[in-house]
Formats: structure tokens, sequence, C-alpha cells
């Protein structure tokens, strides 16, 4: 199960980074939350995995750690926030850029009208 | 009541952004300004009010919802915490009183913004739990992102976007650096945490170094210490320069948990891992100076100038907190202080100058004269030499201190050297800038219609900031005092475990 698990969060890591570095707007939003997937799973196994035991103290022998659930439940709010919020700034990078390129125009194309941006 | 002033600083922000959002203190855009303007007062009366509890009983720890320590989150306000506190509320204060003057209606829900801006920023510098203190970080990111979009233009989305992007990653290096350390600890209170990492053994060491290191390189993101500092000088320099002058605080919250983590959790009594960001903290800072003193000399406009000079204050801090002495870390605690001052009044001033320059704007070129040459002059001077470090103000005795405290540093060799050309290259900077926009006149006639004069409102604005230069230095004597003081207890492990363990009894 923890090999499973372990190339799992190395799968979206990976994933994650890789569409991230796309430099595309809808790429790096998708990249951004393959990686927050990533950290909720690995988050979640920071309380060791394990099977059949009880999340509730007095009703079993052996409990589960109850807290990394917490972490992962604030940690998932958080992200899906952010993540709504990042798609409208796509959305209006791509208006007012008129590209959807991250630095609002292409690294090898000159500077034309729509995309002039000076820096 | 008394009992809860801890709490106040992070509840009245709160409260004071959704009262902001209702009828009728929300109703029409006077009502908003002057119940934004006197909630913020509230906000830091009840900041100085804790301050001067501290200062009376010591360090007060609040246990959210009666759970103690290490099982509930504490919030602990000791000299540190609350000094930035006061800082916070006051910088808070200023910005909502400058922004009344047309900003705020520049977009929408300016004020609750800035509120909960406060609220996030307030909550990190006092929280005692590390996964709380992400949970405050993005509370004071979602706030700022939103502010920097207020009002903003094309430029703006970019510098937006890439900001908002960088910290969602680094958002989520924060909480996998957590996870391994909560793994491998199984706390996260960070007293708690302080006393587990001596207690490691075997591969567990690299594993919380791993993640000690993680939070290094979040912090320095948030902190824009070099290599991370790409974002800052675009983002900072395309806000509305009274968000950008709020902003002057967000750096320091960086820097402020490198304080609490590297000194309190990877400090003296750390065991193997004591002292393990050190030698990197050292090098960055030392590179960020370097870099962000480039920046200044090549600056093309003054909020870029500003937005340098941030950078190079972050360097400075960071080098201080790298040298881990009681002296270094008062130094720095004076010195974060000042160059919050300094760097909120000079993003303020650039805004107040372009607007009296037409299209020139606050580029550092020869343009039309500004209306009012002899206030704004005046004020670009007091600032100036604030932010350089000539006596008699404030940054003066900042920089004296500092040195003297990097003295006997393993590389002092290398640190002065460097800090002094960079304050030469600073110095250079700022007076090129200013020569340039107050003596070189083209003669290119400007409509007066153009010219906005300055409203009294940003005038009492950018006096509280610029107050800072010269009360420093007058208060010099006390102020030292208490940096010393609430150094001496950020260097004080066992009295901060037993305190904050103890729930301040």
């Amino acid at each position: 199960m923890e090999l499973l698990y372990a190339s799992c969060v190395g799968l979206l890591v990976s994933c994650g980074v890789f569409l991230i570095l796309r430099a595309r707007t809808f790429p790096v939003v998708l990249g951004l939350t393959m990686f927050s997937y990533a950290v909720n799973l690995f988050l979640f196994s920071s309380g060791r995995l394990s099977l059949n035991k009880a999340a509730v103290l007095g009703y079993s022998s052996e409990y589960a750690d109850p807290l990394p659930q917490a972490l992962v439940l604030t940690a998932i709010v958080i992200g899906f926030a952010m993540t709504a919020f990042v798609v409208i700034l796509a959305i209006r990078g791509k208006t007012d850029l008129g590209s959807d390129h991250v630095d609002g125009k292409l690294p090898n194309q000159s500077n034309d009208k729509n995309t002039k941006v000076e820096v | 009541m008394i009992q809860h002033l801890t709490f106040l600083p992070v509840l009245l922000p709160m409260l004071a952004g959704v009262i902001l959002l209702i009828s009728p203190f929300g109703e029409n855009k006077t009502n908003r300004r002057i119940t934004s303007a006197v909630l913020s007062a509230v906000t830091f009366l009840a900041s100085l009010a804790l301050l001067l509890k501290v200062q009376a009983e010591g360090t007060q720890v609040y246990a959210v919802g009666d759970w103690s320590a290490p099982f509930g989150i504490v919030l602990v306000a000791d000299p540190l915490s609350t000094l930035l506190v006061c800082l916070t509320t006051f910088l808070g204060l200023v910005c909502v009183l400058y922004s009344s003057a047309g900003d705020d209606e520049k977009g929408s829900f300016f004020h609750p913004l800035v509120h909960f801006l406060i609220l996030g920023v307030n909550g990190a510098f006092l929280t005692g739990d590390a996964f709380n203190l992400f949970v405050f970080f993005e509370v004071l990111l979602i706030a700022s992102y939103s502010l920097l979009m207020h009002g903003g233009d094309k430029k703006n989305t970019r510098a937006a976007l890439h900001y908002v992007i960088l910290n969602l990653v680094g958002s989520a290096i924060f909480l996998i650096a957590l996870g391994i350390l909560y793994g491998v600890l199984g706390t996260l209170n960070m007293a708690d945490m302080a006393q587990k990492v001596a207690l490691l053994q075997g591969d567990d060491v690299y594993l919380a170094k791993i993640g000690g290191l993680l939070l290094l390189v979040v912090f320095a993101l948030k902190g824009a210490l070099l290599p991370l500092h790409l974002w800052l000088p675009n983002t900072y320099a395309t806000a509305m320069p009274v968000v950008a002058a709020l902003f002057a605080i967000m750096t320091k919250v960086g820097v402020y948990s490198m304080m609490r983590v590297y000194t309190l959790i990877f400090g003296d009594e750390a065991g193997e891992l004591s002292h393990m960001a050190q030698s990197w903290l050292w090098w960055l800072a030392l590179a960020t100076i370097a870099m962000g003193a480039m920046g200044v000399l090549a600056s093309k406009d003054l909020r870029k100038l500003t937005a340098n000079l941030v950078i190079v204050s972050v360097g400075t801090l960071v080098a201080l907190v790298a040298v881990q002495t009681i002296e270094a870390s008062s130094a720095a605690i004076y010195y974060l202080v000042h160059s919050t001052l300094v760097t909120a009044a000079l993003f303020i001033l650039a805004d107040l100058i372009g607007r009296q320059r037409g299209n020139v704007a606050d580029r550092i070129i020869a343009g039309p004269p500004v209306a009012q040459p002899r206030l704004l002059g005046a004020c670009f001077l007091i600032a100036a030499v604030a932010v350089i470090g000539m006596p008699p103000l404030s940054g003066f005795i900042g920089k004296v201190w500092l040195l003297k405290a990097t003295l006997n540093a393993e590389y002092t060799v290398v640190f002065w050297p460097l800090y002094l050309l960079a304050s030469l290259a600073i110095l250079v900077g700022v007076s090129k800038a200013g020569s340039t926009v107050f003596w070189h006149h083209q003669s290119q006639e400007i409509e007066s219609a153009v010219q906005e004069r300055v409203h009294p409102v940003q005038l009492v604005a950018l006096i509280f900031l610029l107050s800072g230069g010269p009360l420093m230095s007058i208060f010099a004597g006390p102020l030292s005092e208490y940096a010393i003081g609430a150094a001496t207890q950020l260097h004080d492990f066992n009295h901060n475990i037993n305190v904050i363990l103890s729930g301040g009894q």
C-alpha cells in the first residue's frame, strides 16, 4: 500500500510540475490542481497509513491519527478557493493580454499591437 | 474582555471586514471611509493596549477555544510579535486614511480587503502553531491578490498572474513541509516542535531537515529572498501605491517566520539540526542585498526604485537573522520597523509626485515641475535621508547598530564591504532620482487640471509615516531597550517553551 500511495503522490507531483512549467494559463491551472491533490494525499499520509483503525478515541484499541484529516480538510478548502481565484485571473489575463501565455506573449514573438506590454 | 485582549488584533479586523460589507456602514463611500478609519483606529488602539499589557505582565498566551497547547492552537503575544502587530495596524490605519482621498473608489471592496489583509498579517505574527501560520498566510495572500488587482490595468494583470501562481506553488510546498514535520515530530505547536526536534534520531533527523529547508523555500518566497525575489519589483511597482505601501509589511512576515522557525525550532537547542539554515540564509541574504542595490541603480521609476529598496531591506534583515545572536536580532527588530515605515512612505510619495507630473508620472526623467515642490521636496528629503541611513534619522541608527551587531560574525569581512557598497549604491540611486524629479525640468506645458494637489488626508497619512524617521531616532533609547528585550526573549529557549506550553501561567 505504501508503494502504491507514494507512487501516486510522486506521479501527481511530477505531472503537476510539468504542467506548471508549460507556462500557459490553462495547463498551469491544471498543474496547480494536480499539485494540490498530491499535497493533500501527502498530508493525509503524515498520520501514517493504516487499515481498520477507529478515528474516534475509545471505540477501538487502536485509533487513527485524526489531525492529518483535519489538516487535509483545511488544505482542500483553501486550495479550492485559490484555484477558483486563479481560474478567474487566467480568464482576465487572456482578455487583458490577448494571449494565454503567462507572460502575456510568447517568448519568441515580437511585440505586436495586441500584446505590447512594457516590462 | 481583558483576557481576550490577545485575540483582539485578529478578531477586530475580521469584524471590521464583515461590518464594512453590510448596510448602513458599507452603503456609500462616506460611510465606508468613516467606518473603516474608525475601525482601523480601534484595532490600532487594541494592539497598543496589548503592547502595554505584554510589557507589564510578560508574554501572553491565548488558547483558542480553551484547548491548551500543544493540542489546541495558541496565540502567543510576546514583545516581538506584539510590536509587529502594532506596526501592521498602524500601517493599516495610515493606508485607510490615504486611500480615503479617492483611491479606494477605483475598484470594489477596498476597505474590507485591507481589513482582511491586516487580519492575516496579525494572525501570522501572533500564532504559535505552524499549521495555523499557513492558514493565516493564505488569508493574507488571498486579500493581497485582490488588493493587487484593485484599480489595475494590463501590466497589473500580468504581475498579479505571476504573483498568484508563484504563491500557490509556495503554499503547496509549505503544506508538504508541514506534512513532513508533522510526520516526524507528531506535533505542530512551534514550542512543542522545538522540544521534539532535539530528540530525533536516525533517519528522522534528515526528514526533519528536509521539512525545515522546504519551509525556508516558502519563507524566502514570501520574503523575496534571492533567487525567489523576481516577482517583487513588478508586483509592487504595478500595484496601486497605497496597496504597495501596505504590502511593505508582507515581506516582513516571511522574515519574521524565519526568525521564529530558525531561532526557536531549529535554534541552539535543536541537537543535530541546530542552526541548519544559517549558512544558506547568510549567503542568500548577501546576494539579495547585492541584487537589490543593483536594482536601485537600474530603476527607471520611483516605485520600482522603492521596490528594490524593499529587497535590500529584506536582504539586510535576513543577514541579521542568520547571525543569530541577541544583538543581531535586536538590530533586526529596530531595522524592520524603520524599513517598513520608510518604504511605505516612499511608495506613497512616489504616488503623490507621479500625480503632479502629468504623463511623465513617477519616471526618473526630466519632466514638468511638480505643483508643490517645497512640500513634496521636503518630504522626499526626509524619506531619502532615512532610507539611505544618513544621520540624524532612524536609518543611521539602524545601520550603525547592525554593523556593530555583525562585527563579530563569521564573515564580517564579506558583509561590511558589501553592505556599505550597497548603501553607497542606494545613496547614488536615491539622490539621482530626487534631483532628476525635482530639479530637471523640461519646458513642457502641463495643464493644472492634470496636476492633482495633495489632499489634506493624504498629507496627514504621509506625515504619520514620515514621522517614524525622526521619532525613532529621538526615542532611540527606549526603542532599542524594547528591541533588546524582545530579542532576548526570542533567544530564551527554555522561557519560551515553558510559557507557551504551560498556557501563560
